[in-house]
């Protein structure tokens, strides 16, 4: 039962999916958190993105999926040069991974047994041009977030610890889930993910009815399940390539560069990270959905998941931040 | 039979479908304190093999981890296996203790559905006390059986099962009905009615049948929803409430709705009958919230003297630190045979500064800010609404700050505990809104609240800080008896012990002119007083804030 939940068979939840896909569209946009109820399908949904990406070229031994030889860290002894095909990697960091597991470290098997001083790549290196998964990002430990903070900005790992000395390219898409219940992201962080959508329950009993049916078929009749989702799968991930290509043309009219700074004026959020994200995952969407030209409905269906959580937060607004961008984003485009 | 009797029945059942697929249906939560009782119960289930993990267990035991000896020995890396690296069934004592970071690794790893059986020993003696909600969510069984165990209570084993229970066929319309019982009951999760499901397998399984019947919808039904339920449903089905003949579940259900609403029926009106007696107290509305309480977690401080210990970190020992030996060792570990060549006469181990790791621990440790609002008549007249707004105001700086909050409003004879410690702001602002005013103005009695609430929490390890927004026109005494001086006096008195406590208070006049009496009864206090007439909210927050900082 190891293989994931297909991506397809995930029912409702369209904000999710849709921020999901779009960092798929272009990394840039700067990964995705989701925050919601329990049993509300989070997990599953980013485990199920793994199946979703279409595989990279990397070099063969390099450990952090370098693209050309070239660009191989000078520490990585190579074995074969030759580019192969693999999947995107989707790294899960597990909550009670040590400093050495994600940055690296000292590779404790050659010093002891051979004296060596080598160094043994962490999580931040295999999840180079990929993603990297932390559940409950809320309850990460302080220390690891900062490390995370600072490798997310730059794109580059810099190990000097343990007289190593050791730099490494880092670029990888975060993707957060949690349960606000159990406690609060910091700002910093929370401001480092491009997206965010909450994800509830669904009220619908028919859609209710089609998720535990659909679980159930997955447990009990697991081939002939993923062979009739795979398929749907394999669809998003064309349009998603389909998406990539069209993207870099995409024309973007001044009207709507105007309309995202006076949604970000109106809604008050700090920084410019707010307008980049906003105009980065508006052009994801139009490539996704095949259009040549952003428009006024692109910014609407994105602004509250790029938005919602750069606000500064009214402790008493009992109606949450997501309902601010929307009534904001009806005054200001109208 | 009768009710206790009954709740054990049905803890055997539970506990005979555990044993015949613990991985499979992933564990059990069950409410009892350590007694003879309960041993027996746990006896039950020693064939599953049990390995029992505490609440500060360390991630290496779980997960597993380098095994310093045997590498040096060896030279060669060896490492140890945690306890979670194979399928198994876990005791965990003391489980509502279990802090939520274990939480969510234990439940990452039953998410993993390879097998993991966790068995949550839950001590809890009060309501709020329970399992961190991330578990308690994947633990399908509650077992809190009531009273003495009956003499000839057991468990019969249903032996090896002949049939798997994956294998077990369940037609649409099965998990249909679940879900559907779900939603009545007010349950958000869609993990509940999967989890139903599965226990609804397993007893089709120990009875040797191949697709699933009445009886075991009704069984699963029984064990998994009563204690999840967070309303009752509605008698008579309406449209609004998600009836067994909901017309939105498409044509396939229309054609059988009628078959069906009977055993739907049947279903709910099993269910309603194991409701816990006290469910309406602890209803929440539905869709406007959850419980309070939780795993009770205040806001962590992480240092290095007490608390739970953390993963060690590098840093120098400056005397006031903790060093941690084993991972100081293991840092110097790897560096032996480079050092030894270096200085090839040393004997012993070669350990550098550098190598030295300290000792981090976790320490839960919060302000919790007590509201003691007068709501006498005299008050309500002219102040109250200003005294409302500022604690509004005041839950506001509270939440930036992570503080909680309880609120005590006195009035009449009595005193109330409208809200018990807590960091929910919407639940404070409600209970708050509908705060009544009018009566007499039983200060002591509000106070003696203040106090057993205080010396409460501060042995939960929260910091407790007094505030008393009132006119200081105390008029009723501790025994009830309308008597001014007595009051008064009373009122002092509880003063003097709250000072005995060393117990931070601030007290706030809310009355038109400043009050002599009040100012004395903040000296008693040892505490600050703010003389606030005509006041706005705005001016007694910053006074408070102003206050408390200093």
């Amino acid at each position: 039962m190891n293989t994931p939940f297909p991506f397809s068979a995930i029912v409702g939840q369209e904000a999710m999916k849709q921020a999901m896909v779009l960092t798929a569209v272009d990394p840039g946009i700067g990964g995705v958190l989701v925050f919601g109820d329990r049993g509300t399908g989070k997990s599953t949904a980013v485990r199920a993105l793994a199946a979703l990406l279409p595989p990279i070229r990397a070099v063969e031994s390099c450990p952090v999926n370098s693209a050309k030889s070239a660009e191989c860290p000078e520490w990585a002894e190579l074995g074969s040069k030759k580019l192969v095909s693999r999947p995107t990697p989707v790294i899960d960091l597990p909550l009670g991974a040590t400093e050495d597991r994600v940055v690296g470290a000292l590779d404790i098997e050659r010093a002891l047994t051979r004296g060596e001083k080598a160094f043994e790549p962490g999580l931040l290196a295999r999840a180079n041009r990929g993603y990297l998964y932390i559940d409950e990002v809320n309850l990460l430990e302080d220390h690891i977030v900062d490390l995370l903070l600072d490798v997310a900005q730059s794109g580059e790992n810099v190990v000097e610890r343990e007289g190593l000395s050791i730099r490494h390219a880092a670029r990888f898409v975060l993707v957060g889930s949690g349960n606000p219940e159990e406690g609060e992201l910091r700002p910093q962080l929370l401001d480092r993910f491009g997206l965010s959508v909450e994800v509830r329950s669904p009220n619908d009993v028919t859609e209710r009815v089609e998720v535990i049916k659909r679980r159930d078929a997955f447990e009990t009749d697991h081939a002939a399940f993923m062979a009739h989702y795979s398929a749907e799968d394999a669809k998003i991930r064309d349009t998603i390539l389909k998406a990539r290509k069209r993207l870099p043309k995409i024309a973007t009219p001044d009207a709507i560069l105007e309309d995202c700074a006076a949604l970000c004026i109106a809604l008050g959020s700090d920084g410019l990270r707010g307008e980049l994200t906003l105009l980065r995952t508006a052009r994801a969407l139009a490539a996704y959905q095949g259009r040549r030209k952003l428009s006024r409905d692109h910014l609407r269906a994105v602004a509250p998941s790029a938005l919602s959580h750069r606000l500064r937060r009214d402790p008493l607004d009992e109606a949450g931040s997501g309902t601010r961008v929307l009534r904001t984003v009806d005054e200001v485009l109208g | 039979m009768t009710p206790d009797a009954d709740s054990w029945a049905r803890a055997a059942l539970c506990l005979r479908l555990l044993l015949s697929a613990p991985g499979y249906l992933a564990g059990a939560s069950i409410r009892m304190r350590a007694s003879p009782d309960r041993d027996r119960l746990l006896s039950i289930l020693q064939p599953l093999n049990m390995r029992r993990i505490h609440p500060s267990i360390s991630d290496e035991q779980l997960f597993g981890g380098l095994d310093l000896s045997a590498t040096l020995n060896y030279s060669q890396v060896i490492e140890n296996k945690g306890i979670l690296s194979d399928p198994r069934t876990m005791v965990v004592g003391m489980a509502e203790r279990c802090g939520g970071d274990l939480a969510a690794k234990l439940a990452h790893q039953m998410d993993r559905d390879i097998g993991h059986c966790l068995i949550a020993l839950d001590e809890g003696a009060e309501p709020d006390e329970t399992l961190p909600p991330a578990l308690a969510e994947r633990l399908p069984f509650h077992i809190a059986p009531e009273g003495r165990m009956p003499k000839d209570w057991r468990v019969v084993p249903a032996g090896t099962l002949s049939v798997t229970p994956a294998a077990v066929s369940a037609s649409a319309t099965d998990a249909e009905t679940l879900v559907l019982l779900a939603a009545q009951f007010g349950i958000d999760s869609l993990r509940v009615p999967l989890m139903a499901l599965r226990v609804a397998r397993v007893h089709a399984a120990t009875h040797k049948r191949t697709s699933l019947e009445q009886t075991d919808l009704e069984v699963a039904a029984c064990l998994v929803f009563p204690h999840r339920a967070t309303r009752l449903p509605q008698a008579e089905p309406e449209n609004e409430a998600p009836p067994p003949s909901n017309p939105e579940t498409g044509q396939e259900a229309e054609s059988d709705a009628s078959s069906r609403m009977p055993e739907g029926d049947m279903l709910v009106e099993a269910v309603r009958a194991l409701l816990p007696p006290d469910l309406l107290a602890g209803l929440v509305p539905a869709g406007t919230g959850r419980r309070t309480g939780g795993d009770g977690a205040g806001q962590k401080r992480k240092g290095n003297r007490r608390g739970r210990p953390l993963p060690s970190r590098p840093g120098r020992l400056d005397g006031r630190s903790r060093i941690d030996l084993i991972a100081t060792l293991r840092a110097a570990a790897p560096w032996q045979p480079i050092r030894r060549e270096a200085q090839p006469n040393t004997p012993g181990l070669l350990i550098r500064p550098s190598d030295i790791r300290l000792k981090r621990y976790v320490e839960q440790s919060d302000r919790l800010l007590i509201f003691t609002v007068d709501a006498s008549g005299s008050a309500a007249v002219s102040r109250l609404n200003e005294a409302k707004g500022a604690v509004e105001l005041l839950l506001a700086q509270a939440y930036a700050a992570r503080d909680h909050v309880a609120l005590i409003s006195f009035r009449g004879s009595t005193a109330d505990l409208l809200l018990p410690p807590t960091r929910s702001l919407v639940q404070t602002k409600r209970r708050l809104a509908s705060l009544p005013g009018g009566g007499g103005t039983p200060l002591a009695t509000g106070l003696q609240h203040a106090l057993a609430l205080a010396t409460q929490t501060r042995s939960k390890g929260l910091t407790p800080t007094l505030i008393v927004l009132t006119d200081g026109r105390a008029n009723i005494a501790l025994d009830g008896s309308t008597n001014r001086t007595q009051a008064m006096e009373d009122a002092e008195q509880m003063a003097h012990v709250f000072r005995a406590h060393g117990i931070q208070t601030l007290v706030i006049d809310m009355s038109a002119r400043p009050q002599a009496t009040l100012k004395a009864l903040a000296g008693q206090f040892d505490g600050q007083y703010l003389p606030l007439p005509r006041a706005d909210a705005q001016a007694l927050t910053g006074a408070v804030s102003a206050a408390l900082q200093g």
